[in-house]
């Protein structure tokens, strides 16, 4: 080596006319370019725009994925790929790579693509290389089954480009709607995304977001304005609260830029690698058969009195270990492989965003085949004009079509009131469900005894004693039970354990839906 | 069935519910008493004569207790129980159970009318009344002797007697007791106990006539104060025990709260059974106690007993079963009469540890007629006992304000030898604003009280805890902490050793090496275990890297840490900083409840309370929570960029500290305030605080009303 590089020198020496142009000096030249080339890249935008980058708060595109993966893991892809538009004086500003990082990389072991825009590279803004950077790695990643991670951090379309960079948003959608279903897509918005670019996360299966250096939009506060004449701020009109509480678009928001990346980390270990993978099993110290006593007190005495079903969850899993997903919309039903109508909030009412919310999670663990777990408590779909209006006939139907369309195991515990078509929605025996049980305190019935006495006897007499003689009838999980609709009433505090014992049996499911081309979603 | 409800909605579920439970009820409460030959002085005589059946008039531990005993003398019980504590473990340990009405007090445990339905329905012969609720009421003891029911504790007369204040004053001044200078009448309104107060002299004591347990009971140091607490103290004593009479009394400084035992029969046998010394206290209220003091010599524990033996005899105490009499004894071991409680006392386990004596069996006993099987002589202190009550509070907020909440988890240290946990919760209880928050009685014993303290400080070690706030922390730090370890204590040695408020353990050097150590071999566990997959067959096989660095944040301070893990010695090498290497065992799982983690061959107890991916990982560790930040390396070397989080502006918010209910709320929007101004009272376990502006301004918000129900943390009225 040292040699070579003497050689060199030596020859740097001649006059340029009698220098010999060996091979051997052009293998050294190509390599320091190399050299060169490499740590340019490794700069992308400079010095200063990573600079104005870290005052932002955000982290660059390459330290991202340092944290997100494991350490030395990621091998990178196109490295040294540059733009090809030469309008606008474009031709004059070129950045190796340009303004996306790919590539692919280990979580804890096991392989996932990434891409991770760089908005220090005219603004993250999607080029037609930069797709074909993405494309790339997406297409491999359906290759081999991995999971693919985008991290986006792009101002949008590179308009110096026009048409083609809009060529090149449309490559990657399609190969999102392609990739659907076959390996697990993660979206984290972790600086601006915008206009057509919101398209690509919207049809990821996850959408991370961090709180107040995010946004996604269709339409800026600008266009807004002048369009609608609507003062609003980027944070209100499409920051991370925003589509935590009122769209429902994100699932997932944290504080910063780290918490964001461990916590993608930590989703990630519950994934498949794609469809064909099986669901990860992680070594874990907590007993499959420990009894939850705690559970035997967690239903309040009065039936209209509300309870965290949280508490439920928390007590059954591994060691509390528990990651959910979109905490903050539609608080009345919560989902992570398990679904669970909350009574805490709007005693648990089935709504339009909850069905929503349910029915894309339940989607998403039967295409990944991992077991679903239901826990019920619902006294009904939330009655109202603007929920009619507003459509929770077709909505609801998301959620039927959800539960009855997957063929994972389904194991389902009515914790409490399973009223009318909302009991036959939430994965009931007769939605296929493989094991159901009711808690000593299940109520399974087509509605409350008020409401069903007022129609079997129109008549006011002795209002309170039918009612009684209802509440007698079928306040209580017997009638499910005499008809087989669940398979046993069991004490609360065996709950992990049965379920633990029904997942191992279950685990060799193969239940077969009829060959469809696709089937016609009440979408 | 074993329930009756006052609506039958419950009713199939109920049964449905008795009928799984039953099943597993004896492995929940077998008792949790330390030695075998525990109640050396007096064994239970099963053919003595008894009482078939036993209803008792209380709830939560100290029905327990009671049952505990019956069961023990081959007595039937009958628990009364409001509607919310249906599930709770004295309804479950009695025979039969019987619902007398809605969670608050007045309608249930209160309810005369309800208990002696309940006891004529059930057919018991007496009533054990337990400590606090209806034990030293004379119109139910007289009610009950009416329906010729026996009250176990002592007639209403001496209740009459010795229950109010003002008379036991009065009888106790002709008895020759040594007295408080103090108003031995009634005090009529603010002027009067402001003339009072002069006249005994500042400081005084305030206090409800029919109160005990703290409440009701306030120091004024000046007339505004008098008249401020007179104030306070006058709502409180109505609530709390539907009398509003005070009376005031000199304060005396520096005092230590000691208090005998005295336990008499029908035959008019009184003996004192010594003292125990409560002088740990807040508001008033006992946080820890112990027998003996290590104050008392002989010859003042003789005079004492016997002044209070002299005192129960003047009231006709002879039929009275048990009582307690409470001494104040300044520093030159001068001791004054306090008041005297006919019942039996919350921390009596700590007389039972030290003398052998069943209180609970002697009551009982007694009440039906038998005389006292020992004497005076045979009255004799075996080793140390130390009680720590166990509550669900919040130890940060003036050392202690209640907290409510389900315990998710519950593990009592009643498995370790020499400890007795007296409680009335299990696992998913529920702690609620309507009942004392009382989770445990943790009591230790040993042959002396170094090892006492020894024993109390592994038993709150391994107290597992969640899902409610509580005194933990403060009750760990007192056990270790200079003065009291040395005896050094006065009823004002919680103010006076953390006169900022309890802020937590102060960690010294090395028990912060150790913590921050232990943090990240938890670190190191949970990152080899987040890899350890048992069907990835597509895993990259991971040659595990041989050190482990992180940067650990703990209170503002950050050391960088490296941890070689070899899975040969099982043990962990942690470097932190350029300190000596500290070598841990891997011997512990992530899960445990209780890790021992043995470092440098010295084992240390802590609980992993809580670990997050995102580096947070919080640990108990001498009974504080210690919340550190775990950071790998590559994390940690982007954190100074992260945008720092806003902190809520407390001046301009007042958050309620605690659950309860607005008594009264005294601004609007709109009013200007000054800094310090009361601006809402709020009522929580019948103690009434009084919340005040942080700073002077104009009221912006005010979310709530008088009457309201507010949680823990809730924005009660905000500043502009």
């Amino acid at each position: 080596m040292n040699l070579a590089r003497n050689v060199l020198r030596n020859i740097a020496y001649l006059p340029q006319h009698i220098r010999p142009v060996t091979s051997a000096a052009i293998a050294l030249k190509v390599k320091d370019e190399v050299k060169r080339k490499r740590e340019l890249a490794l700069l992308g935008g400079g010095v200063k725009r990573i600079e104005k980058q870290h005052q932002k708060g955000k982290l660059t595109a390459r330290e991202r994925l340092e944290v997100l993966l494991d350490p030395r893991s990621f091998s990178e892809y196109d490295m040294f790929i540059e733009h090809r538009c030469n309008d606008f004086g474009m031709d004059k500003e070129k950045y190796y790579g340009d303004s996306v990082i790919t590539g692919s990389g280990l979580i804890n072991g096991r392989p996932v693509y990434v891409f991770s825009q760089d908005f220090t590279v005219f603004g993250g803004s999607l080029s037609s290389v930069h797709a074909q950077k993405i494309c790339k790695i997406m297409d491999q990643a359906m290759l081999v089954g991995a999971p693919v991670i985008g991290l986006n951090d792009s101002g949008g379309a590179r308009i110096q480009e026009g048409v083609d960079s809009l060529a090149g948003y449309a490559d990657i959608f399609q190969r999102n709607v392609l990739a659907s279903g076959v390996i697990p897509q993660l979206s984290l918005i972790m600086g601006p995304c915008a206009g057509g670019a919101v398209y690509s996360p919207a049809l990821t299966d996850f959408i991370f977001m961090v709180r107040q250096s995010s946004y996604l939009f269709i339409t800026g506060p600008d266009v807004v304005q002048s369009v609608t004449n609507e003062s609003v701020t980027q944070e209100e009109l499409g920051g991370a609260n925003s589509h935590m509480t009122k769209s429902g678009v994100a699932h997932f928001a944290y504080d910063n830029d780290i918490d964001t990346l461990l916590r993608t980390r930590e989703l990630f270990n519950f994934l498949p690698l794609s469809n064909k993978d099986p669901t990860p099993i992680r070594e874990c110290d907590d007993s499959p058969n420990r009894l939850v006593h705690a559970l035997d007190t967690v239903i309040p005495l009065e039936t209209t009195t509300a309870y965290d079903m949280k508490e439920v969850v928390h007590a059954i899993v591994d060691e509390h270990d528990f990651f959910e997903v979109m905490p903050d919309w539609a608080k009345n039903i919560i989902v992570v492989g398990i679904v669970a109508n909350q009574p805490k909030s709007m005693a648990g009412c089935l709504d339009i965003n909850a069905s929503v919310k349910a029915a894309r999670f339940v989607r998403f663990c039967d295409a990944f085949n991992i077991p679903l777990l239901t826990f019920v408590d619902v006294p009904g779909f939330l009655p109202g004009t603007s929920q009619e209006h507003n459509g929770i006939i077709r909505h609801g139907a998301k959620l039927l079509y959800a539960f009855a369309e997957a063929t994972v195991p389904k194991i389902t515990i009515i914790t409490r009131k399973a009223y009318g078509g909302a009991y036959d929605v939430m994965s009931s025996k007769h939605l296929r469900g493989d094991m159901n049980y009711a808690w000593p305190t299940a109520e399974v019935a087509v509605m409350g005894a008020q409401g069903a006495v007022k129609i079997i006897f129109r008549e006011g007499k002795n209002v309170k004693d039918k009612e009684l003689e209802y509440i007698d009838k079928f306040a209580n999980p017997f009638p499910a039970a005499v008809r087989g609709f669940v398979d046993d009433i069991i004490e609360p505090n065996q709950t992990r354990k049965r379920i633990c014992r029904d997942l191992n049996l279950l685990a060799g499911k193969h239940l077969v839906n009829p060959r469809k081309k696709h089937a016609n979603m009440p979408l | 069935m074993r329930a009756i409800f006052f609506s039958t909605t419950f009713r199939t579920r109920l049964i449905l519910q008795q009928c799984l439970i039953s099943k597993r009820l004896n492995s929940i409460y077998s008792p949790s008493y330390g030695p075998g030959n525990f109640y050396h002085l007096d064994h239970v005589d099963l053919n003595e004569s008894k009482f078939d059946k036993i209803l008792i008039a209380n709830r939560g531990e100290i029905a327990c207790r009671v049952i505990r005993t019956c069961q023990a003398m081959g007595i039937k019980t009958v628990a009364v129980h409001s509607d919310i504590d249906h599930n709770s473990l004295f309804v479950k340990m009695a025979d039969e159970a019987i619902c007398i009405g809605p969670a608050p007090t007045k309608l249930s445990y209160l309810n005369e009318d309800a208990i002696l339905n309940a006891v004529k329905s059930s057919g018991a012969q007496a009533v054990h009344p337990g400590y606090g609720f209806l034990s030293e009421n004379t119109k139910f003891a007289k009610k009950l002797s009416d329906h010729n029911v026996e009250f176990i504790g002592p007639s209403s007369e001496s209740i009459l007697a010795m229950g109010d204040k003002i008379e036991s004053k009065r009888i106790a001044k002709k008895a020759n007791i040594s007295m408080i200078p103090g108003f031995d009448g009634e005090v009529n309104d603010v002027e009067h106990c402001v003339q009072i107060s002069r006249d005994i002299g500042y400081p005084v004591m305030i206090k409800a006539s029919a109160g005990g347990g703290g409440k009701g009971m306030r120091v004024a140091w000046n007339d505004e104060e008098a008249r401020e607490n007179f104030k306070l103290c006058k709502g409180e004593a109505a609530s709390s025990f539907g009398d509003d009479r005070l009376l005031v009394e000199k304060f005396i400084d520096n005092p230590r709260h000691i208090e005998f035992q005295i336990l008499g029969d029908k035959q008019g046998n009184v003996f004192y059974l010594n003292e125990r010394e409560c002088s740990i206290q807040r508001r008033n209220q006992k946080v820890i106690e112990e027998a003996p003091s290590v104050f008392l010599d002989d010859i003042t524990r003789r005079k004492m007993g016997e002044e209070a033996v002299q005192l129960a005899k003047a009231v006709g105490y002879y039929s009275a079963g048990m009582c307690t009499v409470e001494f104040m004894v300044d520093s030159q071991k001068n001791f004054y009469f306090l008041e005297m409680n006919t019942r039996l006392q919350v921390e009596h386990p700590i007389t039972e540890a030290t003398i052998g004596i069943d209180l609970v069996h002697q009551m009982i006993r007694v009440a039906k007629g038998h005389s006292l099987r020992f004497k005076q002589e045979d009255i004799k202190f075996h080793g140390w006992a130390i009680e720590c009550r166990v509550y669900a509070e919040d130890p940060y907020k003036a050392f202690g304000l209640p907290s409510i909440g389900r315990l998710t988890s519950y593990k009592d240290p009643s498995f370790i030898p020499n400890v007795r946990c007296d409680s009335g919760i299990t696992e998913g209880s529920e702690i609620s604003l309507y009942y004392d928050p009382l989770i445990c009685k943790l009591t230790t014993f040993g042959k002396n009280r170094s090892e006492a303290l020894t024993t109390m400080a592994q038993a709150l070690d391994a107290y597992v805890i969640r899902g409610v706030t509580n005194n933990i922390p403060l009750l760990r730090d007192i056990i270790t902490e200079e003065r009291f370890v040395k005896g050094d204590i006065t009823t004002k040695y919680l103010p006076t050793v953390y006169p900022q408020g309890f802020k937590g353990k102060m960690l010294n050097d090395q028990e912060r090496l150790s913590l921050t150590a232990v943090a990240a071999c938890v670190a190191v566990k949970s990152s080899i275990r987040d890899g350890s997959f048992k069907n990835m067959l597509r895993q990259t096989v991971r040659s595990l890297p041989k050190t482990y660095t992180y940067e650990i944040l703990l209170n503002d301070k950050k050391v960088l840490c490296h941890v070689k893990a070899s899975a040969e010695n099982k043990q962990f090498e942690v470097q932190i900083d350029d300190n000596i290497p500290v070598f841990i065992d891997d011997n512990f799982k992530l899960s445990d409840h209780v890790i021992h983690a043995h470092v440098n061959n010295e084992i240390i107890a802590l609980q992993l309370f809580k670990m997050e991916s995102t580096g947070n990982v919080t640990l108990i560790y001498l009974g504080t929570k210690y919340e550190l930040r775990v950071l790998p390396e590559a994390a940690a070397k982007y954190m100074s960029i992260m945008p720092e989080k806003k902190a809520i502006d407390y001046a301009s918010v007042l958050i309620s500290p605690m659950p309860g209910i607005v008594k009264s709320v005294n601004v609007q929007v709109g009013q200007s305030v000054s800094d310090g101004q009361e601006v809402c009272i709020v009522e929580a376990m019948k103690m009434q605080n009084k919340l005040t502006a942080g700073r002077a301004g104009k009221v912006k918000f005010v979310g709530i009303k008088e009457g309201d129900t507010v949680e823990d943390g809730k924005i009660l009225i905000e500043l502009e």
